[in-house]
């Protein structure tokens, strides 16, 4: 059922946003519907596929848990955040250097997911990238190629 | 032209990057659901609860009354909108049972996720909201989710068919009558063996999307959809929606991966476009998860039995195999095919007499439809011989590796007619065996058994493999003809070199994660002399690539691709006739390399491509009669089917106490042939080989005896994660196809087809010291665990 509504001021990709939304808009829809950024993709509805995860205050969250109410203040980066003056993310680089996607509909979700798992594990061996990206299903790759984009842009590979 | 040795080549045979990737990277590609559309309402549909029940009161006033809603509908009150049922172009038999299939059910609902009402509302949430207001009053029949159950037609899903059998499809093939009955009571060895194919959810990482845009006034509609078939959408839309089909456009946007489950013509497509026409403004849809496994089409669904007669060296004699198929609720677009998709295979690659009996027989039951998955009734068919290769050899004490070896047909035998009268058009099965045997380490595994599989111990390790065809490039038209299939198997091309030398490639395949935007600007910078970053592929609109027929079955470059290839072939025929006018000299005199005409001999006079396309544009001094523009349109019929192989090869760990299985090593060995883009081939055989080891090990469709889907989200129903599968060692041979001029065969399906013989293989090996014949799949925990115990009885 339709419920109340509420204004919502955040940070996305380094711009003020803000819009009065439904009180249940997840951030997912707040990003895609009010935002207009499509990169950030809807995959599942149990939150297991981590196809929608965005940094929020600088850490990968799966967008399709988090009210918009709650990211409310905070400073969200999606995929269509991550390439600075033309240039692709070292992450996405490596990604495409590796073939480390196939349709790219996970992809965006992976890349965030990775970074993350970079910022807090720098140097990762395989083991420790396969669980650290448990979160993020792909059906494409059979992941290998993901692991070892991860790899290399950690330097480890 | 045919091929047998590989040809020296600038680009093609090189892994470059792929062209697609940096919009899919930054968010830039559009998804269907991505796309804007101003006005759009947004179509939900309400499905049914119950695998089985007549539909007694559909009352949709309450969501017609909600906020935002314009419109619900209950089937009744569409029905009058159909020009023709829900399409199934594969009428396997004569007499095959085909019930109506409406995209809104009228009278009664066959299984959970049918849809019986349909809302639209000016947003996703008002439709979705609106559902719960609908009033359906339900008089609930028994489920039947047991194929065996089903053919004893204890219920009658669709009355008026009169049971529950849509088709016995038979391949009885002996050089003397009675030659398989014979084997099978005199031959020195003989396997029986059943095999469950569960179902499978394909379970895309895109759900399905569709939007329609119509022209209320012009008459035209756009339809966008998450398939893999534009084009075949596009004629379905057209005779079931009763649209002229001149005035029906489809587009397939971005779309985030198929394996088959794309390769449909869904309910919420019609909908979407019947809708869109009669509220004149567009309408458009977004499936949710769950909606994607209960009404995306399953895939596998089969129990095989099997048996395999052998001489006393190991021999094969004579095959026999009976299927029950699992066809669901409703045939979809190629449902019934898809059994027999496999029924050649069942021989895989070995040296079978004519010696074969198949018979196939296809029941509904009340779950969801079943239809093509990746691999399409090939890995069931590799998977039903391989295991049995491996059953035949433990009886008979020999190498499951030592028996393939008698078995295989040799390389020299090549092009190999088979049992079948299909010929096979080039192999080498020991290279590829020796190579995966060799990368899996397969002695030392033999070596480490005889220490680590003694009595009492903890975890056992297992070594298996598979060694298959993938009998693909769907097809030759005249071969689909004799199988009933109600389509071509052609593949269409066009090429033009734009007046500044830059080349656009129109083609009628439609990619969605296979990089062929890449893989044929490869081929057309091959054929023509230019610079890969030149070449543009168009795909995936039928107002651009009006013929085509789509990507599925490994179709695409067998067909496709080389169909790109013959339209270069042509454009360079014209060109060189431009050449030759221009230079003064006859056609033949002309050498092309390198994107340059030159006259033998005379090297020094020469015409480039460039300055060609530019003659050819302004026209100004064309040879008499000839057209203006280089561009040439090819379409290919392929002779033969394609026929990549390989050996798989496994070594896995099973402990005993707890019937964890775990992967520690897969190597897969694949021939198909010339490769365009190793990288793009190695990609396809990572995600086909994760794809069939998840059948091995994690992944069933499980429904209880009530009928409903209990794994129908992605938290229940277990597609792997990085971390519950292993590294993937990929190795090749080439063995260039001798049936089309690029040497290719195609590889989307191989991985799938090559890995859950493998997988089972491994584990059944690990624990035949147990006493273990077989295990089920999914190899679960618990399945392992249980056929420990089952087998040994506690004697560890």
């Amino acid at each position: 059922m339709a419920t109340g509504r509420i204004k919502v001021s955040i940070t996305v990709n380094g711009a003020a946003t803000s819009g009065e939304v439904e009180a249940r808009t997840l951030l997912v829809h707040y990003i895609r519907e009010h935002l207009g950024l499509t990169g950030t993709n809807v995959g599942c509805d149990t939150s297991s596929c981590g196809a929608c995860t965005v940094h929020l205050d600088g850490e990968a969250a799966k967008s399709c848990t988090i009210l918009a109410a709650q990211a409310d203040g905070g400073s969200v980066t999606t995929i269509e955040g991550l390439a600075k003056g033309g240039e692709m993310h070292p992450m996405q680089k490596a990604f495409m250097e590796n073939h480390g996607l196939q349709c790219g509909y996970c992809t965006p979700g992976m890349v965030m997911a990775a970074i993350g798992l970079l910022n807090e594990n720098p140097k990762p061996t395989e083991e420790e990238v396969r669980v650290g990206l448990e979160g993020n299903l792909c059906r494409c790759t059979g992941y290998h190629n993901i692991v070892k984009s991860v790899l290399a842009a950690a330097g480890t590979k | 032209m045919t091929m047998t040795e590989q040809r020296p080549t600038t680009v093609i045979g090189k892994a470059l990057l792929r062209k697609e990737d940096p919009a899919l990277l930054t968010g830039e590609a559009q998804y269907t659901s991505d796309l804007k559309i101003p006005g759009a309402l947004h179509l939900a549909v309400l499905r049914s609860p119950y695998a089985h029940a007549r539909i007694t009161r559909v009352d949709v006033s309450g969501a017609a009354a909600m906020p935002g809603v314009v419109a619900a509908y209950s089937g009744k009150d569409l029905q009058s909108m159909w020009a023709a049922p829900m399409p199934c172009a594969w009428p396997v038999t004569k007499d095959m049972k085909n019930p109506a299939h409406h995209p809104i059910a009228v009278d009664k609902v066959c299984y959970v996720g049918d849809g019986v009402a349909a809302v639209l509302a000016t947003s996703d949430a008002a439709a979705r909201d609106a559902l719960e207001a609908i009033q359906v009053d339900y008089a609930p029949l028994p489920a039947v989710v047991d194929l065996e159950h089903a053919l004893a037609d204890t219920t009658v899903i669709h009355e008026s068919l009169g049971t529950n059998v849509s088709y016995t499809w038979p391949l009885l093939i002996e050089e003397k009558p009675g030659q398989v009955d014979e084997a099978m009571r005199s031959a020195t060895y003989v396997v029986k063996q059943r095999y469950v194919q569960q179902r499978l959810i394909p379970m895309a990482m895109e759900p399905r999307a569709v939007a329609a845009v119509p022209q209320p006034f012009g008459g035209d509609i756009t339809l966008y959809s998450a398939t893999q078939v534009p084009h075949i959408l596009k004629v379905m839309t057209a005779i079931t929606v009763g649209i002229p089909e001149h005035q029906v456009r489809v587009v397939a946007p971005a779309v985030g991966g198929g394996f088959g489950s794309k390769l449909n013509v869904y309910a919420e497509e019609l909908l979407c476009t019947a809708l869109a026409r009669r509220h004149g403004c567009p309408v458009r849809w977004v499936e949710e998860r769950t909606e994607n496994a209960q009404a995306t089409i399953h895939g596998r669904g089969q129990i095989q039995d099997v048996e395999l007669a052998a001489d006393a060296q190991g021999k094969f004699v004579a095959m026999r195999v009976r299927l029950i198929g699992d066809m669901g609720a409703y045939l979809q677009l190629v449902t019934p095919g898809v059994p027999l998709l496999g029924a050649f295979l069942y021989a895989g690659v070995y040296d079978l007499p004519k010696a074969f009996d198949f018979s196939c027989t296809s029941v509904f039951t009340t779950m969801t439809p079943t239809d093509a998955y990746r691999g399409a009734g090939r890995p069931e068919a590799t998977y039903a011989i391989e295991r049995t290769v491996d059953v035949l050899a433990r009886k008979m004490g020999l190498d499951p590796a030592e028996l393939r070896r008698r078995n295989y047909i040799r390389r020299a035998q090549f092009p190999y007619t088979a049992f079948s009268g299909l010929t096979y058009d080039s192999g080498d099965h020991e290279a590829a065996a020796a190579k995966a045997l060799a990368l899996v380490d397969y002695d030392g595994v033999r070596a480490r058994q005889k220490t680590q599989n003694v009595k009492g111990a903890a975890k056992r390790i297992g070594v298996g493999m598979t060694s298959y065809f993938e009998m693909c490039g769907l097809a030759p038209s005249r071969v689909l003809a004799s199988l009933n299939y109600g389509a071509g198997g052609w593949e269409a091309a066009t090429v033009r070199v734009l007046p500044t030398n830059k080349v656009q490639v129109v083609t009628g395949t439609s990619p969605h994660g296979q990089g062929h935007e890449t893989a044929w600007s490869q081929i057309a910078a091959e054929k023509l002399g230019v610079a890969v970053e030149d070449v543009d592929v168009l795909h995936s609109d039928t107002a651009i690539a009006p013929l085509g027929l789509d990507t599925y079955g490994s179709r695409s470059l067998p067909v496709g691709g080389v169909a790109i290839a013959g339209a270069c072939d042509k454009v360079i025929d014209k060109a060189r006739r431009i050449a030759a006018h221009q230079l003064e000299c006859s056609a033949d005199d002309l050498d092309f390399a390198g994107g340059t005409f030159s006259v033998k001999g005379s090297p020094d006079k020469q015409m480039p491509l460039a300055a060609i396309a530019f003659a050819a544009f302004t026209a100004h001094n064309l040879p008499d009669g000839l057209e203006p523009n280089l561009e040439a349109q090819y379409t290919y019929d392929p002779p033969n089917f394609s026929w990549p192989f390989g050996t798989h090869a496994c070594v896995v760990e099973v402990d005993v106490e707890t019937g964890q299985v775990q992967v520690l090593k897969y190597v897969a060995v694949d021939d198909c042939g010339v490769q365009i883009n190793p990288l793009i081939v190695e990609g396809q055989v990572h995600g086909g080989v994760v794809q069939g080891l998840a059948q091995a090990l994690y992944e069933e469709a499980v429904y209880d005896s009530d009928g409903n889907l209990k794994t129908s989200n992605l938290a229940e129903y277990l597609v792997p994660a990085a971390c519950d599968v292993p590294p993937i060692t990929t190795a090749h041979t080439v063995t260039p196809s001798p049936t089309n001029q690029l040497g290719v065969k195609g590889v989307g399906e191989a991985g799938t087809i090559g890995a859950a013989s493998t997988v089972i293989n491994a584990v059944v090996d690990a624990l035949a010291g147990l006493g273990v014949v077989d295990v089920p799949m999914p190899a679960s925990p618990q399945t392992v665990w249980n056929a420990i115990r089952g087998a040994q009885g506690g004697a560890r």
